[in-house]
C-alpha cells in the first residue's frame, strides 16, 4: 500500500517555486510548477547533499544554490554537469487544499 | 581528424571539456593529461574542511565515455609544427586539437619560501592533518583560501592567526561593506586578523612581519594568489600576458590549440580579464570543447564565484567595482546582496552574503540578468518586496 503523507498546504508553496519538507528522518522538495501542478523530489542535491530548498526555481528546472547542479523536478533528470545522478522523485496529490506525497 | 584531441590538466576545466565532447558526440581519441596521481577532484572543498577527495567523476566513467586518462605524467613541451606534445615519460603524443587547461599555482612573494600553500590533495592533507586543538596555523593572506582554512582551523581547535597587507579582507573582489561581515565574525570566532601588516620573513615556526613583531606558529601557509601555470604555453611562442592570451571562443593565436580556466585571459566586456574560478573552469571547459569542434559562439558566462566561512556564504555573480557605488537589497536575518550597475544603466555584479545559501536565488537570478544584459531599474534592486525572477520573464 502506497503510503500518502500530508506534505503541506497548496498555499504554502508559490508558483514557480519550492519549500523543503522534512519527515521521519529525510528531507524533500515540494514543487509548484508555472502551470500549477505539485512534483516533489529528495531535498538534497545529487551532487554534494546541499538542500535545494535555497535554489532557484526557473520553468521546471530547480537549480543548486550552490554548485549550478540543475535538475528538471518533474522528472529527476540531472541537466548536467556537476550534477550527473538523476533526483528520486516522488508521486504528489492534491486533495482540497492539501499537498500530500506517496513515500515507498 | 587521425590524431584526436589532446588536454592538458586534469583539473576541473580539463575534465568538464573531456567530458562534454563526447556529449557534443565527438568519437576521435581523447586525452586527459594530469600532472598528479589522484583521480582528478574537486579543489574547493579542500580549504573547506569537507571530507576529501571528492572526485570529480568516478574512474569508472572516464572509460565509459572513452576518455584516456593519464596520471602522473607531465607535459614537457608543444611542438606546434608537428602538432604533438613531448610527455615526462618519453613518449610524444601527436594532436588535432589541444586544450591547454593547467590552471594556476600556489603563489609566494620573497621572504615566503618557508610558507606551506595550499592548492593541492596533497597540500590539504599535510595541513589539515597539523590542524588539532592547541596547534597554532599563521596564515598569510587575507584572501577566500586563507580565510576558508582558518575557519576550518577554528572548527578544529587551532588557534589562528591572519595576516593581511591590504587593511581588509578580500579586497581584490568582495566588496568592503561585506568583507566587514567576515571580518566580525572571525574576530569574534577568536582569529586574531592582522591587517594593514607586511611580512618582512617566514621560517617554519614563525612569521616576522614588518614591524618586527614574531608571530609563532606550528604551521604556516600562504594564501596571496596564484599564478598561472602558463610556461609550456610561452615555451611554444603563444602569447601570454598573466594568462594564455585567447580569443572570444577560448582559442590562442594557434588555430589547432586553445586555453581554457584559471590559466588563460580572455575578453570579458570590452577587457581582457584572468578568472580564478571553479565554476568558470567548468564553463570555459565546456565550452572550449565545443569551439574546438567548430562552434563558433563566443564565451559569454558571467563569472560567479563563492566562499563559506563558518556558517556565513558568500556568492558573486559578475565582477564587482570596489570604485562604483552599490544598492543595497536587504533579505532578513542579516542577509543583503549588494547590485552594481554599469555606465549604461545595466547590471554588472552582484555579490550577497548571509547564513549558509539564504542569497543563492538572488544571486542567481542576478546572474541570468547580467547575461542577457535585462535592464533593471535601480528602485526594483533595492526593494525586497519585488521578485526580480520576474524581470527575466520580461
Amino acid at each position: 500500500m502506497t503510503q500518502w503523507i500530508d506534505a503541506c498546504a497548496v498555499e504554502d508553496v508559490e508558483e514557480e517555486d519550492l519549500i523543503r519538507f522534512d519527515h521521519d528522518g529525510r528531507t524533500f522538495a515540494i514543487y509548484r510548477s508555472p502551470d500549477d501542478v505539485f512534483y516533489a523530489t529528495d531535498g538534497l542535491c545529487t551532487h554534494e547533499h546541499v538542500h535545494l530548498a535555497d535554489g532557484l526555481v526557473m520553468d521546471h528546472i530547480i537549480e543548486c544554490p550552490k554548485h549550478n547542479g540543475r535538475f528538471d523536478y518533474r522528472t529527476g533528470e540531472a541537466k548536467g554537469a556537476p550534477a550527473c545522478i538523476n533526483l528520486k522523485t516522488y508521486p504528489v496529490k492534491v486533495e482540497g487544499d492539501r499537498v500530500l506525497i506517496a513515500l515507498a | 581528424m587521425g590524431s584526436g584531441i589532446v588536454i592538458i590538466g586534469a583539473g576541473e576545466c580539463g575534465v568538464r571539456a573531456a567530458f562534454a565532447l563526447r556529449e557534443e558526440g565527438y568519437r576521435g581519441a581523447v586525452t586527459l593529461i594530469g600532472a598528479e596521481p589522484h583521480l582528478p577532484y574537486e579543489r574547493p572543498p579542500l580549504s573547506k574542511g569537507g571530507p576529501l577527495p571528492k572526485v570529480i567523476a568516478e574512474e569508472a566513467r572516464y572509460g565509459e565515455a572513452d576518455i584516456t586518462l593519464r596520471r602522473a605524467v607531465r607535459v614537457t613541451g608543444i611542438d606546434t609544427a608537428a602538432r604533438a606534445v613531448a610527455l615526462s615519460d618519453g613518449s610524444i603524443l601527436p594532436y588535432d586539437k589541444l586544450l591547454i587547461a593547467t590552471g594556476a599555482q600556489a603563489r609566494r612573494f620573497p621572504g615566503m619560501e618557508a610558507a606551506g600553500t595550499l592548492r593541492s590533495l596533497d597540500d590539504a592533507s599535510a595541513i589539515l592533518g597539523a590542524l588539532r586543538p592547541g596547534a597554532r596555523l599563521a596564515v598569510i593572506g587575507g584572501g577566500f583560501i586563507g580565510l576558508e582554512l582558518a575557519a576550518t582551523a577554528r572548527r578544529l581547535g587551532a588557534g589562528v592567526t591572519v595576516i593581511e597587507v591590504a587593511e581588509r579582507l578580500m579586497a581584490r573582489v568582495v566588496p568592503a561593506e561585506i568583507a566587514a561581515v567576515f571580518e566580525a565574525r572571525h574576530r569574534a570566532e577568536g582569529v586574531d586578523l592582522i591587517l594593514s601588516a607586511t611580512v618582512a620573513g617566514v621560517d617554519p615556526i614563525a612569521v616576522v612581519l614588518g614591524d618586527g613583531r614574531r608571530i609563532e606558529a606550528d604551521i604556516v601557509v600562504a594564501g596571496v594568489g596564484a599564478v598561472p601555470d602558463t610556461r609550456l604555453a610561452e615555451e611554444a611562442g603563444l602569447a601570454v600576458a598573466d594568462g594564455i592570451v585567447v580569443d572570444h571562443r577560448l582559442k590562442t593565436q594557434d588555430a589547432h590549440i586553445f586555453a581554457a580556466g584559471d590559466c588563460c585571459r580572455f575578453p570579458y566586456r570590452g577587457s581582457h580579464v584572468r578568472l580564478e574560478s571553479w565554476r568558470c573552469a567548468q564553463d570555459q571547459g565546456a565550452h572550449a570543447a565545443r569551439a574546438m569542434l567548430g562552434a563558433e559562439d563566443p564565451f559569454s558566462r558571467t563569472p560567479w564565484f563563492w566562499s563559506d566561512q563558518y556558517d556565513l556564504g558568500l556568492q558573486v555573480a559578475g565582477l564587482p567595482d570596489p570604485a562604483r557605488p552599490f544598492i543595497r537589497r536587504d533579505l532578513g536575518e542579516e542577509a543583503f546582496v549588494l547590485f552594481q550597475l554599469d555606465d549604461a544603466g545595466l547590471l554588472s555584479s552582484a555579490s550577497g552574503v548571509g547564513f549558509g545559501n539564504a542569497v543563492a536565488r538572488h544571486i542567481s537570478v542576478a546572474e541570468k540578468l547580467i547575461e542577457r544584459a535585462v535592464p533593471v531599474p535601480p528602485a526594483q534592486l533595492s526593494d525586497a518586496k519585488i521578485n526580480l525572477k520576474k524581470l527575466l520573464k520580461g
